[in-house]
């Protein structure tokens, strides 16, 4: 069984609605985490991104300035000041299929769709930590691999080309730590 | 494939795209434990949030207040871009937070309101009684919810609003295929 040490993880967490910050906080604290950030509006988010650099972000996706899906445009900036890798957890209420695909192309790591609950966010974090995509730069997009289905045979729209390894195969840490070293 | 020592990124290059594999800094927080430690994270975390459930029904009271300001905006201002997104951001929210907080049917209630708001080809058009509807059953979920025989009735008001909603969407939107679409797609949320 795997456990994350997270009294080891700086969070960054970004809502406007204050109750939901309290129940991310108290989570996140009751997981063991012991630095969470907290911004109420996207562009504050930014700014505490560069400052504190977390090691991963939790944001919901409707807020004033500018909102999650902008926050996560701005982080996955290959040139940006900030660590472009971090991961991206997209907290929200929206909950229509088309909004999954639209942060997905944002650069959003992993959806939880509100309401949130304990089990959903601690399974969200674990597979950021345990099973990290490799990232993709194209003309218009830079993130994690949007591609969890790493079939070589996909012959539809926006077909990756460049040779036989296409997709890097990455072994998740979970693999790689169970594997005997 | 290209290796930058420096990042200690690893690059590879194709004709269209990169693939770039940043080294993890977290693979140090990962560890394997004993399954008998007894330690729950999880369950932890539950019963901490269940610490705090003495004060959600004062946070959807708030929250319920927050939609009706937001609405009264709208009745003396009219639709504006600020009136009509704060009067969604209010309703999302609560369809966000009130199932956490122990009011489903409040959360369902506000979910068919942000589809009016989102959906609606000309906000000025819809029926004004069809938000207040939406809004005053919000409050009322809320404010009676400690009385007896109340769930029942709050899961059918939302039901019965929702229904309602989603016919008259369904009719301004009939020229609207895109709209139309996202109207009948299923929820992402399991039982929603």
């Amino acid at each position: 069984m795997f456990r994350i040490d997270f009294n080891k993880l700086r969070f960054l967490v970004c809502d406007d609605n204050p109750h939901m910050r309290r129940i991310l906080r108290t989570l996140l604290h009751s997981f063991g985490a012991r630095e969470v950030y907290e911004a109420e509006d996207g562009a504050t988010a930014l700014e505490m991104y560069t400052h504190y650099a977390p090691d991963i972000v939790i944001t919901d996706w409707a807020m004033p300035i500018f909102d999650g899906l902008e926050l996560a445009q701005m982080i996955r900036q290959p040139e940006a000041k900030g660590n472009p890798y971090a991961p991206i957890i997209m907290l929200t209420g929206h909950s229509e299929k088309r909004r999954v695909t639209v942060a997905r192309d944002a650069g959003v790591t992993e959806f939880l769709a509100k309401p949130i609950s304990a089990k959903g966010l601690y399974q969200r974090i674990l597979n950021v930590v345990a099973n990290p995509r490799p990232f993709i730069k194209t003309k218009t997009y830079f993130g994690p691999d949007r591609r969890r289905n790493t079939n070589n045979a996909y012959i539809g729209p926006e077909r990756r080309v460049g040779g036989e390894a296409e997709v890097l195969q990455q072994p998740s840490l979970l693999d790689k730590a169970r594997s005997p070293v | 494939m290209a290796k930058d020592k420096s990042s200690g990124l690893e690059i590879r290059s194709y004709v269209t795209h990169h693939v770039i594999t940043p080294p993890n800094p977290l693979r140090s927080v990962l560890r394997h434990v004993d399954g008998k430690s007894g330690d729950d994270p999880v369950a932890r975390a539950e019963r901490a949030l269940a610490g705090l459930s003495g004060e959600f029904k004062g946070w959807m009271v708030v929250e319920a207040e927050r939609l009706s300001v937001a609405y009264a905006a709208v009745r003396r201002q009219g639709f504006t871009d600020a009136t009509s997104e704060e009067l969604f951001r209010a309703a999302h929210d609560i369809k966000g937070d009130a199932a956490t907080f122990g009011f489903p049917s409040a959360a369902a209630t506000a979910d068919s309101l942000c589809r009016i708001i989102e959906h609606a080809p000309d906000l000025e058009k819809v029926p004004p009684e069809l938000i207040e509807h939406h809004i005053n059953a919000i409050q009322a979920i809320v404010h009676e919810h400690t009385k007896f025989d109340t769930v029942a009735i709050s899961s059918e008001l939302s039901r019965r609003l929702r229904r309602v909603a989603d016919e008259y969407l369904a009719h301004v939107n009939r020229g609207r295929p895109e709209h139309l679409e996202a109207i009948l797609a299923p929820s992402i949320v399991p039982g929603e």
